[in-house]
Parts: C-alpha cells; structure tokens; sequence
C-alpha cells in the first residue's frame, strides 16, 4: 500500500511538473473550466434557493382566488358573488379582495396598491414597502401624493414603512383603507377585485373549486398549489432563465471537452513516445494524464462551487440582479436562505470532472499503446 | 526545503475540499440565522393574503405571474410580441384545467 501511494506521488510529482511546462495554457484551462462551474453552480443554487423560499413563503397564500373573466380578459367582482359563494358547501370564509397597479410617473415604476384583510389603516394614511421607502426617500410621518388615473390629486401620510427582512413579497406594496382604494380608482361599491377563499377540508379544495366554476362559469379559481406550482417551474432547471443559462455553459464545456478529446498536439504525442521509449508502461501513462485530467477538473470544480456559493449566499447574487431586474425600478434587495440539494450538487460533479477526465483519457489511450517511434515520428 | 509538488498541491486541494464542507456548514448556519425572516415573510404573506413574490415590477403579469391571465402579456395589440425582460424569463400559470370536457385554455 505505501509502495503504491509512493508511486502515485511520483507521478502526480511527474504530471506537475508537465503542466508547469505549459503553465499558460493550463492555468487557462482552469480558469475557464472554473468559470463554467461557478456559472453551472451559480444558476443551480440559486434557483433551488428561490424555489424552495417561494414555497415556505406562499405555503399560507389563501387556498383558492377566485377571478372574473369577461372576453378572457380579468374583470371586477360584481355584487352577489359573494353571496353566491357563500352558499357552496364546504367554503368556510370568504374574502373579496381590494388591489391594482398603479403607474408612478415621477420614478416610472410600478406599485401595488392593496386593501388589508384586516383593515387597521386609517383614512389618508397608507403603509408602503421597503423599495418605495428607497426609491422615493419616504420614512414615516411624511407626506406623498399620487395622481389618479382619472387626473385626481390623492395625498397620503405614511403611517409605516413595511419591515425590510419582508422586502421580497412587499417591495412594491402600497397598503390603505378601503374608502382610499376605492376613491382612489373609481372602484364601484360592492365590486372586488377578486375573492380569497379558504376551504374547511383541504382534500375538498379541487371539489370546492369545481363547483365554483360551475356555479359561476365566468369565473376562474386559482388553487394555492397551483401557485406554488407556477413558482416551481418558473425556476425549474428545465424552463425558462435557468434553461437558457445553463445551456450556455453546458455548450461551452461539451466544447472545452470535445477540443480536448479530438486530439493531442505534436509536443503532447512525442512526450507520451519519450516516455514508452524510456520504459514507461501503458499503464502509468495513462494513470499519469488521469491523474492531470482528475486534479485540474476536481480543482476547477471546487474552487468554482465554493465561489458560486459565496456568490449566491454570501454577495446576494450580484451577477443575476441585472437579469432579474428588467426594467424594473423597484428591485426587492433580499438574502435567499441555503438551500442546498445534494443530488444536484453530486450531478454537477458527475457530469463535469468525469466527462472531462473521460476527454483527456481518449486520445491519451491512443497514443499510449502505438509504437513509440510510430508515435514520435507522426 | 523545497516541497514536491504533489504536496503542494494535496494541501491546495485538501484546503479546497475543505472548504466545500465548510459550504455545507455555513449554509446550515446561514438557514437558521435568516429562519426568522423567512418567518416573517411568511406571516405578512398570510396575513395581507399575498399570493406572489415582488421579483419582477415590470409589467402586471410579471408582479403577478400566478394570477395573470394569458392575455395580458400581449395586451398592446394582437401581434404584440413580448417586450418587457422579465417576460421572457418567467413561465405562463400552471393552472389545471379543471372543467376537462372542454379544451378552453383559461
């Protein structure tokens, strides 16, 4: 055993000092191999991360939101509804909800105006996210003043400024009492923007929703585990962002391994015949150039997952801010929670140190086991 | 005493290595430190009935990517291509059919 582990110090000694022969070369190779991984890692933890808060966040998101469509298009909640529902067997409480858009000119960004459940705000008042607070330098007690869609001048006095740990599903939020809204927009008396309904028998909320759309067929219900689903896929590996980004650097290594696995260079090949001409064995030339695919992908790949890591959890994800924030004015800032999946973690180092090892090996083979002087004179 | 390499190089990547367990503790570490917000997020999202995170202010169906209808992203006219970013990143709803003796899509 000691014999063994002497020997393959030896070559590993051996394969290093090859590499330094063509350090430029190599430390590029690491560094681009490394920029992979970090990029692969980068889109893999991240959206596993998000994925996983949306869940936990909207895991008490009312269990079924129910829209009016006229010409497929969303509409108001008009009076009776309510009612209506009620009756349905099974519904257990019933909500109609108060919120819209509202285009701020002055910063040109979008807000969400809504209406508590609860109520609590008083008249002229309104309690706004995080990102309005930033953007508009609100604080408490100030004063701020929105035009109406209608032309209509609306003045508000902050009450509270939404708690900054929350900014990732209240960035935006403009929270009022319920005469404000509606004078604000125009809202009609008894009309909802839609309704939230929560069911005595989770198992009966499929049965509850079906009823629903038969009792009122101009409607749409939205289950709760049909959001979460919507957040799922949204950063699912296989769609979207996530798709688009990892195919790129899937691209980039199939051709990093495939420039490797075409073929060794004139000073690679007779290096390989020098040493069967000395006395090396197949065998120890093929552990040798193993040994050099193995350290530089198994380097590249931790040193690429640590600093994706510290990218993702440590930095907020710097890189992806831009991608996120489109054109958006109000950008939530927020620290995601780990959320590491070790099957996805194994599947990056499979797919990445083995088929790279695999492209060094191919034409390593060849080489190793032609004539030594076939191979020095080609 | 110069070093070989191999030794070097075991203690470059068993730093390395380290590290990478060091990733797994941190992120344990990291998961309780930021329990509490997740919390509170959670809370507010029951409380005001929050069906969405606040990712993407661009357009209204991307605030709300979950309560959208399927008209709204081409809501400027009927060859309306998709034009805001984040559009294009996000998904449309994953809302089951439920009424499954028609194919109507909303």
């Amino acid at each position: 055993m000691k014999f063994w582990l002497e020997r393959q110090r030896h070559l590993i000694d051996f394969t290093l000092a090859s590499l330094a022969r063509r350090k430029a070369k190599n430390l590029g190779l690491l560094a681009v191999f490394t920029l992979l991984v970090f990029v692969l890692a980068s889109v893999m933890l991240f959206s596993h991360a998000l994925r996983h808060e949306a869940a936990l966040v909207l895991k008490d998101s009312p269990e079924i939101v129910l829209q009016r469509l006229v010409a497929g298009r969303h509409d108001l909640i008009p009076p009776g509804y309510l009612d209506a529902i009620g009756r349905i067997r099974g519904v257990q409480n019933t909500q109609g909800r108060l919120w819209g858009y509202y285009y701020d000119s002055v910063v040109k960004a979008n807000y969400t105006f809504m209406v508590p459940p609860d109520g609590g705000i008083e008249k002229g008042t309104i309690v706004v996210g995080p990102a309005l607070e930033r953007e508009r330098g609100l604080a408490e007690n100030n004063g701020i003043s929105f035009r109406s869609y209608n032309g209509q001048l609306f003045s508000y006095t902050i009450a509270k400024v939404l708690p900054r740990p929350s900014e990732l599903v209240s960035a935006d939020l403009v929270l009022m009492n319920e005469a404000d809204f509606r004078a604000f927009f125009t809202y009609p008396e008894g009309h909802y923007t839609d309704i939230a309904l929560s069911v005595a028998n989770p198992l009966e909320v499929r049965n509850v929703a079906s009823k629903l759309a038969n009792i009122l067929p101009d409607s749409r219900p939205i289950l709760r585990e049909e959001v979460l689903r919507t957040y799922a896929s949204m950063f699912d590996w296989r769609e979207g962002l996530m798709l688009a980004l990892l195919s790129a650097a899937l691209l980039a290594f199939a051709i990093l391994a495939w420039e490797k696995a075409s073929g060794l260079s004139a000073e690679e090949k007779r290096e390989i015949g020098i040493l069967k001409a000395v006395g090396w064995e197949t065998g120890d030339v093929i552990k040798m150039k193993l040994w050099e695919g193995g350290l530089l992908s198994l380097t590249a790949f931790l040193l690429g997952f640590v600093a994706a890591y510290l990218q993702v959890f440590r930095f907020n994800a710097p890189l992806f801010e831009p991608v996120l924030k489109g054109w958006s004015v109000l950008y939530p800032r927020f620290e995601l929670v780990p959320a590491i999946d070790g099957l996805q973690v194994a599947t990056l180092f499979f797919f990445t140190v083995f088929p790279y090892m695999a492209a060094v090996l191919v034409p390593i083979w060849r080489a190793a086991v032609t004539d030594p002087d076939a191979v020095m004179r080609a | 005493m110069n070093s070989r390499p191999s030794a070097v190089v075991f203690t470059a990547v068993g730093l390395l290595a380290l590290a990478f367990g060091g990733v797994f503790v941190d992120a344990a570490w990291l998961s309780r430190q930021r329990a509490g917000d997740v919390s509170e997020m959670s809370a507010l999202a029951a409380r005001l009935g929050l069906t969405d995170l606040a990712l993407f202010t661009e357009a209204r169906y991307t605030r709300h990517p979950s309560q959208a209808d399927l008209h709204s992203a081409f809501q400027d006219h009927p060859l309306a291509l998709e034009h805001f970013p984040s559009g294009s990143l996000i998904t449309p709803p994953r809302h089951e059919i439920l009424v499954r003796a028609t194919a109507s899509p909303d």
